[in-house]
């Protein structure tokens, strides 16, 4: 799936054209790409078992919580501003979950919905402190990411740590596998919408009498998800199966892009990001936008922490902390949204938390000193940023 | 026709305008010219709704119409072009194009349709833009101040006012700007200029209105006018 298309039909680049695109530094996702086949080589011929399927398959399962914390973060970055709590607000959000459906024995799901609104809400007091005090969304979410990390180690109180039960509803959401003909008819459903939606639009086009790209990349473009889509389900089955937790990680990627690109609250994310006056004087209500993005944001990371939950089966003083905030903004950024706003897709959270899990992956594989991890993580994070700075240079000139 | 009459607008000690007229006639660019704080971005702002005059009054077909905000000015039918374009220079020329009033069904957007009439606008008014899909910062100075102008048209309106819309532009673009102002003129719409150019206001206008120190200080058939008889008017010389 390209990265570099906006709209939904358009013409195959030129080699001119592409020859342009690599020059204004306006690569779309194929440095990525690039970088995982590098990252599957280099760490595949130093150890046996990182492609091997279990491991790939414990890779989807890693992704999955911090991924989903990093489509929030794209959320505020998109608006060109930016949201250091999501480490905290998902921990906090977890021990909300674990506490009303452990300790006070509600229904998992109302439990998760009520933490997910909490997360909302936190992420709504974010947004009037940003719009309405004018105070920067740098300090207001370093103050959250303080804050809400001394609410959860309250909330936990002296205990510190609460075990999920294993054959609960929500640890069993990170241990539920689809079996085999699900996993199969749900890769060919998409497929089958992808392509269809391609040849309707590019029907729709000619009906209009815009220019449409030839027949043949629709063709190429939906067999290229095809491939991936079954590659993906073969290694998967060749272990435990699709996981769930995948499953629901790509939902929220697919639809949040829809969202993104095809409706209007979408289409004012990128104005306001790209030119918050030029939206205002446009008729668009920014403030309200603002507050959706933040809102956004810190929903998708209560979700995020729900899953680390349930994964761990346990929340404990720890949750949401240590480097999940970085890796969840490094994932973004490497993933090819732009720091300055106004830049990016969801499937940047999904090719950059691959990037930067398998990194990491692999170096555990490899009993690499976590030392060596962190700047090797590090190393990454800061070349993202650098290609990220260079384009918008390369765009401003 | 659109006409501000006697405007007047003081900010604290500053008597910015006192008395000022200006009649917009569809069909006819009419210039507005004038020294620095002679008012005329004032008068600008009275009528696209940024300010509300102390006195005075606007009216439209000789009813007075009441323009508090600039949302009142574009439900009038008055559309104003800015110095800064204020275009998204991230999303492409369709999405500028129709930026706050996209065409959707039940919120999707209607990509199609607003891309077919982004096209039909732009060939109407002869903008050549070789890809209307890249983001408006591949554009040209020249390609951008079109798509600001095309933008201005979208609401269909019937005043089109245009702040300096030459003054970053070199000479080939400035010519292309300026035949696009012709075709505005060629629509049927009344366009109100600002400009500090005088060859630009002289080349593309039907009338020019001189403003000085607040108050109208002339007002010439530009076709009559010489370029000695506006300069006169402008510093007050002839006065």
């Amino acid at each position: 799936m390209s990265a570099t298309t906006m709209s939904p039909a358009r013409k195959p680049l030129s080699p001119r054209q592409a020859l342009d695109r690599v020059r204004r530094g306006d690569l779309g996702a194929w440095p990525v790409v690039g970088g995982l086949i590098a990252i599957a080589i280099v760490f595949g011929s130093l150890n046996e078992h990182f492609l091997s399927p279990e491991n790939l398959t414990n890779l989807a399962l890693q992704m999955a919580a911090t991924g989903t914390i990093s489509l929030g973060i794209i959320m505020v970055l998109l608006l060109g501003e930016i949201d250091l709590s999501a480490g905290s607000v998902s921990g906090l959000c977890a021990v909300v979950m674990t506490i009303l459906s452990v300790r006070n024995g509600w229904n998992p799901v109302l439990a998760i919905v009520v933490a997910v609104v909490a997360g909302s809400a936190v992420g709504l007091l974010h947004g009037l402190l940003f719009t309405r005090v004018r105070m920067p969304s740098f300090v207001v979410t370093l103050a959250g990411l303080i804050g809400w990390q001394g609410l959860l180690l309250y909330l936990l109180g002296e205990s510190g740590t609460i075990n999920l039960p294993f054959d609960g509803f929500i640890a069993k959401l990170s241990d539920t596998w689809l079996p085999p003909w699900q996993a199969w008819a749900l890769a060919a459903a998409l497929v089958a919408v992808y392509g269809g939606s391609l040849l309707l639009s590019r029907r729709l086009r000619l009906a209009a009498g815009l220019p449409v790209t030839p027949a043949y990349w629709a063709a190429v473009r939906t067999g290229g998800l095809a491939v991936v889509l079954a590659g993906a389900v073969l290694v998967l089955q060749a272990d435990r199966g699709v996981p769930l937790l995948l499953v629901i990680f790509g939902t929220l990627v697919v639809v949040l892009d829809l969202v993104l690109r095809h409706t209007a609250f979408g289409r004012w994310m990128y104005a306001v990001g790209g030119n918050a006056e030029a939206a205002r004087r446009a008729g668009i209500n920014v403030t309200r936008i603002r507050l959706l993005a933040f809102v956004l944001s810190s929903a998708l990371a209560a979700f995020g922490g729900i899953l680390a939950a349930s994964r761990l089966a346990a929340v404990n003083q720890s949750s949401g902390g240590s480097d999940i905030l970085l890796m969840a903004i490094a994932a973004a950024v490497i993933g090819g949204t732009s720091l300055f706003g106004g830049r990016g897709r969801t499937y940047a959270a999904l090719l950059g938390i691959l990037v930067i899990q398998s990194i990491t992956n692999g170096m555990l594989l490899l009993n690499v000193d976590s030392s060596v991890r962190y700047m090797v993580t590090a190393s990454v994070l800061a070349l993202a940023v650098a290609i990220d700075s260079l384009a918008r240079r390369g765009s401003a000139q | 026709m659109i006409r501000a009459k006697d405007i007047s607008k003081r900010y604290g000690a500053v008597q910015a305008l006192e008395g000022a007229s200006l009649d917009l006639p569809p069909g006819e660019v009419v210039a507005l010219v004038g020294d620095n704080g002679a008012g005329k971005s004032t008068l600008v702002k009275a009528i696209s709704g940024v300010i509300s005059p102390d006195e005075g009054e606007i009216t439209m077909d000789d009813r007075p119409v009441r323009i508090g905000n600039p949302h009142d000015a574009q439900a009038l039918g008055i559309s104003t072009v800015y110095q800064d374009l204020a275009l998204c220079e991230n999303l492409d020329v369709v999405a500028n194009l129709f930026l706050g009033s996209e065409r959707r069904r039940w919120s999707w957007l209607s990509h199609i349709s607003m891309e077919r009439a982004t096209r039909d606008l732009l060939t109407q008014l002869d903008v050549r833009i070789r890809d209307i899909r890249v983001p408006v910062a591949m554009l040209s100075g020249g390609q951008r101040q079109s798509v600001a102008i095309a933008r201005a048209l979208i609401g269909e309106p019937r005043l089109v006012i245009l702040d300096e819309p030459t003054a970053a532009l070199g000479v080939e673009q400035t010519a292309q700007v300026l035949d696009l102002i012709r075709r505005l003129r060629d629509r049927g719409l009344a366009v109100l200029l600002i400009s500090h150019n005088l060859a630009d206001v002289r080349a593309v206008s039907d009338r020019v209105v001189v403003l000085r120190l607040g108050r109208n200080a002339g007002e010439f058939r530009t076709a009559e006018a010489s370029q000695e008889s506006i300069v006169a008017a402008i510093t007050g010389a002839a006065a």
